[in-house]
């Protein structure tokens, strides 16, 4: 569950999402779930010219297992918090 | 990195988060630290390692990204290999694109 966590502490914020078959959108971050779904609102495209024009759509869900990666902006993560949180979940992995 | 790692016996009944005995223990050794990765798709990535799960879904800070290429000429028929690279300072990468993880290679 850690990274669902870590996502909601980005709702709101604007990522880049990069999907597997290349297509990378900009979006505001307007929910997660455990999955890593995400819903993204007030969505643009990156480098227009070349992908599909998704120009008259404002938001979309995205199934988290087409995600290849989630461009984040460093000034909204915290670092230290996602490596204390990192050990405790790989200590709680290990248990079961 | 270390040549000869001490396992524990698998006998041993509590473990605890010291020591060193599954794969993904090798990688919390790796925390806040730069490592390199390959993915699917000739992709590899170096960057500091700040997060990561069961899954190998991970964060990585300072994080260069290496996407390689293959051509063939169709005259000649020799390969042109091409290797792009970007940065990006702060990547969420999803577990099921990684193939390995390991500290970055110093000499090539």
């Amino acid at each position: 569950m850690l990274f669902f966590s870590f996502f909601k502490t980005l709702i709101g914020k604007e990522i880049i999402v990069e999907l597997k078959n290349d297509l990378c959108i900009r979006g505001v971050l307007d929910s997660v779930d455990q999955y890593l779904n995400i819903k993204l609102a007030k969505i643009s495209v990156v480098d227009e010219d070349k992908y599909p024009h998704l120009l008259s759509v404002k938001n979309c869900f995205i199934r988290g297992s087409v995600v290849r990666y989630v461009q984040l902006p460093a000034r909204d993560v915290n670092k230290e918090l996602l490596q204390d949180s990192t050990r405790v979940e790989a200590r709680e992995q290990k248990r079961k | 990195m270390a040549s000869q790692m001490e396992l524990s016996n698998p006998q041993a009944p509590e473990a605890g988060s010291g020591t060193v005995e599954e794969p993904l223990d090798l990688i919390r050794l790796s925390l806040n630290e730069v490592i390199y990765v390959k993915l699917r798709g000739d992709r590899e990535l170096k960057g500091k390692l700040h997060a990561y799960d069961q899954h190998l879904n991970m964060v990585l800070g300072n994080c260069e990204e290496t996407v390689t290429t293959r051509e063939i000429d169709e005259e000649t028929e020799e390969e042109i290999v091409k290797k792009s690279k970007r940065t990006l300072e702060m990547l969420f990468v999803r577990g099921d694109s990684v193939i390995l993880v390991s500290p970055p290679m110093l000499v090539r």
